[in-house]
């Protein structure tokens, strides 16, 4: 049913629970029910898809799309507010779609249980008005920011590190996209992910509420948003600071367009720059039961955890010794290079381009720990606890 | 001449945890106060510029709320009084 203006009517019971934002002169009801005709999808539904997917619920987004293959860990719960101790190893989509129907059962729940990629990113995005960013890695912030540009879909970014947060709107009519800020990822284990850095609980609330802000916003055709603006949050010392952004007239993506299609991102973020490192970009591996059972036999195997100190100092393989991975090259003399070589971390990315520069340091007998400390756990030892 | 230079979260770990860093040498450009943070910081200013001193492509920087990018490049004027702020790609969420 709609209204003479072609949009979608209110119930008794909606405009019961929206008399907070009807009284408003910036949405009154042509407002709420532009909100309730919106269609937005939030890819990711952790640390800021959570607060996003929340408020949007709550304030009567009409059709709220959710994208993330993950389950429920007990390490998210100290952030993801859509999941509860009773989710963990659930799917965290059918969490997320449980909690949703509970804050506001008129919002229509959409879940795509699976990973946002070249394949699907087209088809998934193209049904909706308006993109959240609320990804938590460097390939699927490019694969986002490039489907947005292609379809002209507003890309509402939020990032987290820390206590450091950052924010704004990318991808709208005239505004820059993501690459114009970022041109290029940084080169793998450059910059750590919240997994190997850690991140203040409420600091992805605090960002996270500012995308959800700045969606409703867009939805509603009202105020201004971050589009051309970078918000940079620092919650250690509380300072919110805005710098200008500007489309960029070389940008592949939204300025010469020379990008057409989606391309393959893990590439374009990992071992395009791995290959930089050394000619060979072949990382031998060795599965942690494989490594256990060398162990056991009593072989002569140097392990070396690449992890930074505070996360050794959380979990961490008997036998082995650490060396961070910005430190790899001031180690080399410590190497046997008789000996075989091991290396470790906490999911085996890190670990994979420390054997790399290994091997391009003449390195022969250098293996990678597949899948690093966390399936070291699963396989072979869960008293190694995962973080 | 004094000039403020913001150290984001992701690279504090090479300031011994500084995360405003205060150049008072005379500098007249974004890469003479780089310079000067180096002379201290080295590892600091590797992570913001490539071995052949250009802005790496996942870091901005910016003088007040400007993206030197936009400007002249680290040739990039500060005056006195300037914060330059270090804002890397950070992927968390």
């Amino acid at each position: 049913m709609t209204s003479p203006i072609g949009l979608p009517v209110l119930s008794p019971a909606e405009v019961q629970r929206y008399s907070r934002h009807l009284i408003l002169p910036q949405v009154e009801r042509p407002g709420q029910q532009r909100l309730k005709a919106a269609r937005v999808l939030v890819i990711g539904a952790g640390g800021l898809g959570s607060p996003v997917a929340l408020y949007l619920a709550a304030a009567g987004i009409g059709t709220l799309g959710l994208v993330d293959f993950d389950v429920v860990d007990v390490s998210n719960l100290q952030r993801q507010l859509l999941h509860g101790t009773s989710d963990v190893g659930r799917l965290k989509l059918d969490s997320a779609r449980d909690r949703l129907h509970d804050v506001n059962p008129h919002v229509h729940v959409e879940t795509y249980p699976t990973r946002l990629t070249s394949a699907n990113a087209l088809e998934i995005i193209g049904d909706y008005d308006i993109v959240v960013d609320g990804t938590d890695n460097f390939a699927t912030r490019y694969l986002t920011n490039d489907a947005c540009v292609l379809l002209g879909k507003p890309n509402v970014y939020g990032s987290i590190f820390r206590f450091e947060g950052q924010a704004s709107v990318f991808s709208t009519v005239g505004g820059p996209c993501y690459r114009c800020l970022f041109p290029e990822p940084p080169p793998p284990g450059m910059v750590p992910s919240c997994a190997e850095g850690g991140v203040l609980g409420v600091l992805p609330g605090m960002i996270g509420t500012i995308q959800a802000a700045e969606s409703l916003k867009l939805a509603l055709g009202t105020g201004t948003t971050l589009a051309g603006r970078l918000l940079l949050v620092d919650a250690l010392t509380m300072e919110f600071r805005t710098v200008k952004l500007q489309k960029d007239p070389a940008c592949p993506a939204c300025g010469t367009r020379v990008i057409t299609e989606l391309i393959d991102y893990d590439e374009f973020c990992g071992s395009a720059d791995v290959a930089m490192i050394d000619g060979s970009d072949e990382v031998r591996e060795i599965t942690p039961t494989e490594l256990a059972s060398l162990l056991l036999d009593g072989a002569d195997v140097d392990l070396i955890d690449v992890r930074e100190p505070r996360e050794w100092e959380f979990a961490h393989l008997a036998g082995a010794r650490l060396i961070p991975l910005g430190t790899l090259g001031d180690a080399l003399p410590t190497l046997d290079r008789s000996r075989l070589i091991v290396v470790m971390c906490r999911s085996g990315q890190r670990s994979a381009s420390a054997v790399l520069q290994l091997q391009a340091a003449g390195f022969a007998r250098v293996k990678n720990l597949a899948g690093g400390i966390l399936r070291w756990s699963d396989d072979v030892d869960p008293t190694v606890p995962k973080y | 001449m004094s000039i403020a230079v913001v150290v984001p979260n992701a690279l504090t770990p090479y300031t011994r945890g500084a995360g405003t860093l205060r150049v008072d040498a005379p500098c007249a450009t974004v890469a003479d106060a780089l310079s000067a943070v180096a002379a201290r910081w080295p590892a600091l200013t590797d992570r913001v510029l490539t071995e052949q001193g250009e802005l790496r492509r996942h870091v901005n920087v910016f003088v007040g709320d400007e993206s030197i990018r936009f400007l002249d490049g680290l040739d990039t004027p500060v005056l006195d009084g300037a914060t330059i702020m270090i804002v890397p790609a950070v992927s968390g969420g």
